[in-house]
C-alpha cells in the first residue's frame, strides 16, 4: 500500500516536471507570435496613412509625415551584397585551407583565429569602422564601408559552416580523384565542390540574413543620408536597422510607427533569407549523409 | 625507359593547383587583417585610457559633459553586468529546460517539431527587432531600467541556449538514462540527477558563449536601458547604461575625450567578451562530452 501511495506521489512530481519543461518550450512559440502580433499592430499607422507606397516611395521626411522605406530597404540589401561579395570569396578559400591544404596540426589554431573574430562585439567592429577605417583609409562613411564592416562581421560564420559541410566530403571521392592523377585543386573541384555545394549555398544565405540584420556597425558607419539610391558604392547611404537606431530617440508617434513598419520589413526579409538557408542546409546534409 | 618516368612534371595543372592553395593561403592572412588591426586599436588606444590612475576608469562615474577628458566608465561596467546577468537568469533556466523538453519528451513529436522550428526562427531575427518589441511590451509600461536591456538579451540567448543545449543532451549515452530507470528512478529524477549533470560542462560552456555574445550587444539595449551617466545598482528602477550603449554613443562624438572614453569602454568590453569566452573554451576541452 505505502509503495502504491508513493509512486503516486512521485508520478505527480514527475508529471509536473514534464509541464514546466513544455512550458519552458513554448516560451519561444509565444515570444514570437506576440513579436508578430505586436510589432505588425503598431505598424498598422503608417500603413494606414502611406499604402503601400510605404514600400515604394523614396521619399523619407519626417516633419511632413512621409515616410517611403525603398532608400533603406535598398541600402541594407546593397550593403548586404557588398558584404558577401567580399566574404563568400575569403571565407571560402580560409576553409578550403583549413580543410584541404593546411597541416593538420595548425588546424586547431587557424579555427581559433577565425572564432576570434565572431568574439568581437559588433559595436567595436562599428567603432574602429568609423573612427579608423572610414578616416584613415579615405572611405570615408559609405556603403563601401559598412560593406566592408558586414563583411569582416559574418566571415566567421561562413566559414565555419562552409568548414563543416566539406568536411562532410567522403574520403573515398577525394582519394578517387587523386588516384586518377588530379592535381590537388582538381580534386577539390571534381570531388569536394560539387558534394558541399547545397551546404556551401546555405552558408552563404545564413550569411546573409546575418549582413542584413546587423544594426549597430552599419549605424556607425554607413553615414545615415536620407533617400539615396545609387549604385556609387562611396556614396553615403543608409539602411533599415541603422535608420531605426538613428531615428527613434527624437521619433513622434507617426514616425514611430513608420520605424516599426521597417522593423517588420526587415523581420520578414530576414526570416525568409534565413528559412531558405536552413531548408538548403539540411536537404543538403540530409543527403551527403544519405551517401 | 623515360616514358615510365612517372614524376610530376612542372605542368600548368600543376602550377595552376599551387596558385589556388597560395590565394587560399591569402584569405587566410586577409581575414588576420581586420582581427589584427581591430585588437591593435582596441588595445593601442583602449589600454591606455582604461589603465591610466587605476582603478579610476572602472569605478569613477561618467563625465556629464562629453567634451571634458578624463576617465569614468563605471556605471556602464556595473550596467552591463546587470543587464547580462539578468537576461542570464531568465534565459539559461528557460533554455535548459526547453531543451530537456525538446530532447527528453518532445522526441520528434509536432509540438518539439514546430518549437525547435521557431527556436530557430528566433535566432534570425535581427537585435534590433528584439530591442522594439522590449521597448513596446516592457519600456513604454515601466519606464527604462536594466531590466528591459535583459529581456532583450534574453529574447536573443534563449534559442541560442536551447540549441546548443540540445545538442549537448545528445550527446549524453542512453545506457545512463536506462541505468537510472533500471534502478526504480522517475523520468523527471533521472533528467535532473543523471543526464543534465552528464552534459553539464557542455551546456555551461554554450550558455557562456550566449553570454558573451549577448555583453556585446547594443541595438537591444538603446532603447530600454536609457543613458544615466551615475551609478545605479538597481535592476528594475531608473535608468541605467551598458558598456556598448556607450560605445556607441560616443563613437560618432567628435570630441576626443568621449572618444578616448569610448576605446576605453571597448577595451574593457573586449576583454570581458574574451574572458568569458576563453572560459568555455576551457570547460569544452576540458570537462565536454565529446562525440
Amino acid at each position: 500500500m505505502q509503495l502504491f501511495e508513493l509512486r503516486g506521489r512521485r508520478q505527480n512530481g514527475d508529471r509536473a516536471f514534464k509541464w514546466l519543461a513544455i512550458g519552458a518550450a513554448a516560451v519561444v512559440l509565444v515570444v514570437l507570435a506576440l513579436i508578430a502580433f505586436v510589432m505588425t499592430k503598431r505598424a498598422l499607422p503608417v500603413l494606414d496613412e502611406m499604402g503601400g507606397e510605404f514600400f515604394t516611395s523614396r521619399r523619407w521626411s519626417a516633419p511632413e509625415g512621409i515616410f517611403g522605406a525603398l532608400p533603406f530597404i535598398f541600402g541594407t540589401l546593397y550593403t548586404a551584397t557588398i558584404a558577401i561579395a567580399i566574404a563568400v570569396p575569403v571565407s571560402l578559400g580560409v576553409a578550403l585551407f583549413i580543410t584541404q591544404v593546411a597541416p593538420p596540426r595548425l588546424k586547431k589554431p587557424m579555427i581559433y583565429l577565425v572564432d576570434l573574430l565572431a568574439v568581437v562585439p559588433s559595436v567595436v567592429f562599428g567603432l574602429w569602422g568609423v573612427l579608423v577605417l572610414s578616416q584613415h583609409f579615405g572611405l570615408g562613411r559609405s556603403f563601401l564601408t559598412a560593406g566592408i564592416i558586414l563583411a569582416i562581421m559574418i566571415t566567421p560564420i561562413i566559414t565555419s559552416l562552409a568548414r563543416e559541410v566539406i568536411e562532410t566530403t567522403p574520403n573515398t571521392d577525394k582519394e578517387a580523384a587523386l588516384a586518377l592523377g588530379a592535381t590537388r585543386w582538381e580534386m577539390i573541384t571534381a570531388a569536394v565542390l560539387p558534394h558541399s555545394k547545397g551546404g556551401l549555398v546555405g552558408a552563404v544565405m545564413l550569411g546573409l540574413g546575418r549582413a542584413m540584420g546587423e544594426t549597430i556597425a552599419a549605424a556607425l558607419v554607413i553615414g545615415s543620408s536620407l533617400g539615396q539610391i545609387t549604385l556609387n558604392a562611396f556614396a553615403s547611404g543608409n539602411s533599415m536597422p541603422a535608420v531605426i537606431a538613428n531615428e527613434w530617440g527624437e521619433a513622434d508617434a507617426l514616425h514611430k510607427s513608420a520605424l516599426i513598419g521597417l522593423a517588420i520589413t526587415l523581420f520578414v526579409i530576414t526570416i525568409i533569407v534565413n528559412l531558405v538557408a536552413t531548408a538548403i542546409v539540411q536537404r543538403s546534409t540530409k543527403r551527403s549523409r544519405g551517401s | 625507359m623515360k616514358d615510365l618516368d612517372l614524376r610530376a612534371k612542372h605542368s600548368w595543372r600543376s602550377t595552376k593547383s599551387t596558385l589556388m592553395s597560395g590565394l587560399m593561403l591569402l584569405a587566410v592572412l586577409v581575414v588576420s587583417i581586420p582581427l589584427v588591426a581591430v585588437l591593435w586599436s582596441v588595445i593601442d588606444r583602449g589600454a591606455g585610457v582604461a589603465l591610466h590612475d587605476f582603478p579610476a576608469f572602472f569605478t569613477n562615474e561618467i563625465p556629464l559633459v562629453s567634451r571634458r577628458a578624463g576617465p569614468g566608465m563605471g556605471p556602464a561596467i556595473l550596467g552591463t553586468l546587470l543587464v547580462t546577468g539578468g537576461a542570464t537568469l531568465l534565459a539559461v533556466p528557460l533554455g535548459i529546460l526547453g531543451a530537456v523538453y525538446l530532447h527528453e519528451y518532445g522526441g520528434t513529436g509536432k509540438f518539439a517539431k514546430a518549437v525547435r522550428f521557431m527556436s530557430m526562427v528566433m535566432t534570425g531575427v535581427p537585435s534590433i527587432v528584439m530591442g522594439l518589441f522590449v521597448y513596446i511590451m516592457w519600456t513604454m509600461r515601466f519606464g527604462y531600467s536594466a531590466f528591459g536591456g535583459s529581456l532583450a538579451l534574453a529574447c536573443l540567448m534563449l534559442p541560442v541556449v536551447i540549441g546548443s543545449t540540445e545538442q549537448m543532451l545528445r550527446l549524453v549515452p542512453n545506457h545512463l538514462r536506462e541505468a537510472s530507470y533500471a534502478l526504480g528512478a522517475t523520468k523527471s529524477r533521472t533528467i535532473v540527477t543523471i543526464v543534465v549533470p552528464a552534459a553539464l560542462p557542455g551546456i555551461v560552456s554554450g550558455c557562456l558563449l550566449a553570454i558573451a555574445r549577448a555583453a556585446g550587444e547594443t541595438a537591444p539595449l538603446l532603447f530600454a536601458v536609457g543613458a544615466a551617466t551615475a551609478f545605479n545598482p538597481s535592476l528594475f528602477d531608473e535608468a541605467n547604461t551598458a558598456l556598448s550603449v556607450q560605445i556607441f554613443g560616443n563613437a560618432t562624438s567628435s570630441f576626443v575625450a568621449a572618444q578616448d572614453r569610448a576605446w576605453g569602454a571597448a577595451f574593457t568590453l573586449v576583454t570581458l567578451t574574451f574572458l568569458v569566452t576563453l572560459t568555455a573554451r576551457v570547460i569544452t576541452a576540458r570537462f565536454a562530452l565529446k562525440r
